[in-house]
């Protein structure tokens, strides 16, 4: 999966919690930015900056909180935004599906171990194997979760002075931060070809289906793995 | 129960919850190779799927914008250079300027 340059392209020695944080700081620095956006978009929503902060602190899921915001903003129930909240981040079913073979321990320790995946930690941690290394997962998630309570913390207090965060072009941040893994994880034929399938059920579904269902079928994409070749192929690579 | 604590709490329940469906009911177990060969696959499609729903769709309608042309130059710049930093705010900047002819 993800092409973590040092840390994972060096067999005889495991990556470390470190390599993790070392690797997720991209993303966590454009993290940062999306969740200042967050916050000024929080305090225009009437929300107090400490229950904009406290949010983020314990939801931690980025797209999931600006839906729900959104709708409560806009007039909407709570009911509706927590239905929203929890269709955007359906797609961490398909991932925690993924990763829990990867997971040990008993089943309270493994879902603790599951609050740790956002999206590039999960694409980062992946061995490209079908396998999840923890320290990658741990490392580049907590460093993502420092900036992603920091900068809520910035664009909640400061969004007088900080204004429209369109203006800025921060809501292109987060699809360009998800493009960005994407070329570390589309190389080759068959994965570029399943990141367009997915890409074109997600396009398919927009005007039918509500938020975040198209992202969660897209992953119908991935059977493709299911074929003969795939699983040939798949077999070689995790051959030593 | 103030609407606000209900936003938050359920959002934190939710969130929380569907993080572990995944971690509980598959844990500890081997992988058969079917499973491994559709777990690999997994990430371009979902990526592509949300860099696809942000860039071209606003609510449940498929439309182009500033942001759909900054994404474009930024997965350039990431492509070229591999760097995601260069990415986003190139992405960015492109985004606000388009925004501020326009």
């Amino acid at each position: 999966m993800a092409v973590v340059e040092s840390p994972a392209a060096a067999p005889e020695a495991p990556p470390t919690f470190r390599d993790g944080v070392r690797a997720g700081v991209p993303f966590a620095v454009a993290g940062g930015l999306v969740a200042m956006s967050f916050g000024v978009l929080a305090d225009t929503a009437g929300l107090s900056p400490l229950a904009a902060i406290v949010m983020s602190a314990i939801v931690y899921a980025g797209s999931a909180q600006f839906t729900a915001v959104a709708i409560v903003a806009g007039g909407g129930g709570v009911g509706a935004a927590l239905a929203a909240a929890a269709l955007i981040n359906s797609r961490f079913l398909a991932m925690g599906a993924a990763l829990g073979p990867s997971l040990p321990g008993n089943a309270a320790s493994r879902a603790a171990q599951g609050q740790t995946v956002v999206d590039a930690s999960w694409a980062l941690a992946g061995r490209g194997d079908g396998t999840f290394d923890r320290n990658l997962l741990f490392g580049s998630s907590a460093i993502q979760y420092v900036t992603w309570v920091s900068g809520t913390t910035v664009g909640a207090l400061g969004g007088d002075v900080l204004g429209d965060p369109e203006n800025f072009g921060l809501d292109a941040i987060y699809p360009a931060f998800f493009l960005a893994l994407l070329t570390s994880e589309a190389r080759g034929g068959r994965p570029l070809g399943v990141a367009a399938m997915g890409a074109a059920i997600a396009l398919a579904l927009v005007p039918v289906a509500p938020a975040g269902l198209p992202v969660l079928a897209a992953s119908l994409a991935a059977l493709v793995g299911l074929t003969r070749s795939a699983r040939a192929a798949a077999l070689s690579r995790s051959e030593p | 129960m103030s609407t606000t604590v209900a936003l938050i709490g359920g959002c934190a329940l939710v969130t929380a919850a569907i993080k572990s469906v995944g971690p509980i009911a598959l844990g500890g177990r081997e992988l058969p190779d079917w499973f491994s060969s559709v777990v690999v696959l997994l990430a371009p499609a979902l990526l592509a799927a949300l860099v696809v729903t942000q860039a071209l769709a606003d609510g449940d309608r498929l439309a182009v914008g500033p942001e759909t042309a900054g994404v474009l130059a930024g997965g350039a710049v990431v492509f070229k250079t591999g760097s995601i930093i260069g990415c986003v705010l190139t992405a960015a900047a492109l985004t606000a300027g388009l925004r501020a002819l326009g």
